[in-house]
């Protein structure tokens, strides 16, 4: 008789559930547990999630390709976490680290590493030849105006530490970093607002002008004062985004 | 007069043969039915009250809609968010009321079909990634609600890329069949017996919230109950969602209800605390929910059956792991988590006894190690703590070593992880 059959089947299942039920509400007893420890309620102890990569402080590993985050301008640290979070720009894992976190305390991220002044090792010994710093230092100082191509000076200040609010320094950064970053302008992989300027001057160089400059930049020393500049003397050679700061 | 053993050896044959005949003449009528589908109901568009559009958008934050019908960094509601299965690429429409590609022209008859029915506004049948298993309980006043509200979205013209699955899942046929197997159409009728808050709950958890969308093995053929919350790997399998039904997995048997209101509201409780694919959900979704909502969510959850997971006998691991983890775990993992796994009162959690180290699948504290994670950001928690990715810095068999020292210390006793478990989940 399936009714019956069905009766006694729940019976004897209900049964068998509520008692491992019981069985299993109760933890198993385990060896005495250690006392939680105790860690300061800082911003300093919560980006230990980034140091953990970028290096103590954001101050960046020796031998590593992640860059420096300390010291540089709070809008364009800002701009990367929410363009990393949303997706205009790839690295693996930052997109879901980020994801759960709100733009208001992105900023408080930011600004935090953007408040830290810690000094600058000096540069690795570069493996370029001469004629590829030179041909590196000259688009980094004068750029190709046959190319439409300004220098990275005009945006990124005369010290290229740099500039208020929104344009980040170009020294301190591994080479490899620096090569992976045009790279990905270049291919798109790294976005910003439109319109993109950075963007179109990646696309101008070839793979050679990328290697070069790269190079340089990477070999070069870091100024004592290492500061973003606040402001720069003229206007952007072309247009850029929000991104950039309040310059047009 | 007894048949001789070739005669009863035939009539057999024949009755299989019949049952198979009978068996695909229903199938193939049920999946003729299915394709045929429904017609929308027509009728006067219903009444945008701010009750209703309240009540539409509470909706949507529990059924987390725009969570996949938002592209990353996209505008909330266009669509074209992929989504990976084991049949291909699904990829989500625009939900904005854009009236070439978006909703703009859907009654709310059309729309009503498709959350009850699982067709599209042309008739086609939708793919279940689209949970309309779950949709299909809401209430027709609750979908007119939904609708409502998603007109209120900015409109945005964003066609969605086409779905890109392998064939057959690609033909209505198949997925007539997967409906005629899996999809009963029904909104939820409430059980009597239990309160209304457990009512709330079990409409809200096995409805518009899909919840076992996520947190049950789907079949072969990619059905699911809906009331079963036994665990499963998610689609991409990097993280697992727990048994339900498991106060050692993600169960909810040993906590205080509040214990559970806190953790969809907070995102973390005095217990456990949410990472990965979960936290977007108490992100974007459950946080915002009334308290009420909540608690009947709870209530239900509570309800829930005790089924334990089938756990394997205990094996240690080889002492040459579990020296290599220890060594590990002292140098990246004991500033946070403690020399004895103890953790850090209020912030980093116990790995004693904590059992999202020591849950059947060891994917979680894989995936934990290899990407780390922040807590979400909820109001309660405004500043997340969170743990490094490991990816960069340990290799598959560091990270097997110290996944099973963690999962076989401090009186944890949790099946070893290989460094093939870490190459799955990486």
């Amino acid at each position: 008789m399936p009714l019956l059959t069905a009766v006694l089947r729940t019976a004897l299942l209900l049964s068998l559930s509520s008692a491992l039920g019981a069985v299993h509400a109760a933890p198993p007893p385990g060896p005495p547990r250690a006392a939680p420890h105790t860690v300061p309620d800082t911003l300093a102890q919560r980006m230990l999630v980034c140091t953990a990569c970028h290096g103590a402080e954001g101050r960046a590993t020796p031998d590593g390709y992640f860059p420096r985050i300390a010291g540089k301008p709070a809008g364009y640290l800002h701009n990367q976490l929410r363009h990393f979070r949303d997706g205009r720009r790839q690295a693996v894992g930052m997109t879901a680290l980020l994801d759960p976190l709100t733009d208001d305390y992105l900023r408080e991220i930011a600004e935090h590493f953007a408040s830290l002044d810690l000094p600058y090792p000096p540069p690795p010994p570069t493996p370029a030849d001469a004629a590829t710093l030179a041909r590196g230092e000259r688009l980094v100082r004068q750029g190709d105006p046959a190319r439409q191509l300004p220098s990275c000076n005009s945006c990124h200040g005369e010290r290229m530490t740099g500039v208020q609010p929104g344009i980040p320094g170009l020294l301190g950064l591994p080479r490899d970093y620096l090569i992976g970053q045009l790279g990905a302008w270049q291919t798109g992989m790294r976005r910003a607002t439109a319109p993109d300027c950075m963007a179109d001057i990646a696309r101008r160089l070839s793979g050679a002008d990328v290697g070069a400059v790269a190079a340089w930049l990477a070999a070069q020393p870091v100024p004592a004062d290492a500061k973003p500049a606040a402001g720069l003397p003229g206007p952007l050679p072309l247009r850029c985004g929000p991104d950039a700061g309040v310059f047009r | 007069m007894s048949a001789t053993p070739n005669r009863r050896a035939a009539r057999a044959g024949w009755t299989i043969v019949a049952g198979a005949i009978v068996a695909a003449l229903a199938l193939t009528t049920a999946v003729v039915l299915e394709r045929r589908g429904v017609p929308a109901p027509v009728g006067p568009a219903p009444e945008a009250t701010a009750e209703r559009l309240a009540r539409g958008a509470l909706l949507a934050r529990a059924g987390n809609c725009l969570a996949c019908h938002t592209a990353r960094g996209g505008e909330p509601g266009a669509g074209g968010h992929a989504i990976t299965t084991p049949f291909g690429l699904i990829v989500s429409s625009n939900l904005t009321p854009d009236p070439d590609t978006g909703l703009g022209r859907w009654t709310a008859g059309e729309f009503w079909r498709a959350l009850h029915h699982g067709q599209s506004r042309d008739g086609r049948l939708l793919y279940p990634a689209f949970p309309y298993t779950h949709t299909t309980r809401l209430s027709r006043d609750d979908v007119d609600a939904l609708y409502l509200h998603l007109r209120t979205l900015p409109p945005v013209t964003r066609a969605p890329a086409p779905h890109a699955l392998r064939f057959p899942y690609n033909t209505q046929t198949a997925l007539a069949l997967w409906r005629a197997v899996y999809f009963e159409p029904g909104e939820y009728v409430p059980d009597p017996a239990q309160s209304p808050a457990w009512n709330r709950g079990a409409y809200l958890v096995t409805g518009v919230a899909h919840c076992a969308a996520c947190h049950a093995e789907r079949s072969a053929l990619g059905g699911s109950a809906i009331d079963r919350f036994d665990g499963g790997l998610m689609p991409d399998g990097r993280w697992w969602a727990p048994s339900l039904h498991d106060a050692g997995e993600g169960g909810v048997a040993g906590w205080s209800p509040d214990d559970t209101v806190a953790l969809l509201r907070d995102g973390r409780n005095r217990h456990a605390s949410v990472l990965g694919p979960m936290a977007a959900v108490v992100k974007d979704g459950t946080q915002h929910l009334p308290e009420a909502d909540l608690r009947a969510m709870a209530t239900y959850l509570h309800s829930l059956p005790a089924r334990p997971v089938d756990r394997p006998a205990f094996e240690p691991a080889e002492d040459r792991l579990l020296t290599r983890g220890a060594r590990l775990y002292e140098q990246h993992c004991a500033q946070c988590h403690g020399d004895a796994g103890e953790g850090a009162a209020g912030i980093y959690p116990a790995l004693a006894g904590h059992r999202a180290v020591t849950q059947t699948s060891p994917v979680n504290t894989i995936q934990a190690i290899l990407s780390g994670g922040f807590t979400p950001a909820t109001a309660a928690h405004p500043r997340p703590f969170g743990m490094p990715p490991y990816r960069s810095a340990l290799t598959d068999d560091d990270v097997a070593a110290v996944a099973s020292f963690v999962r076989q210390s401090w009186g944890n006793r949790a099946g070893a992880v290989s460094a093939l478990d870490v190459a799955r989940a990486r």
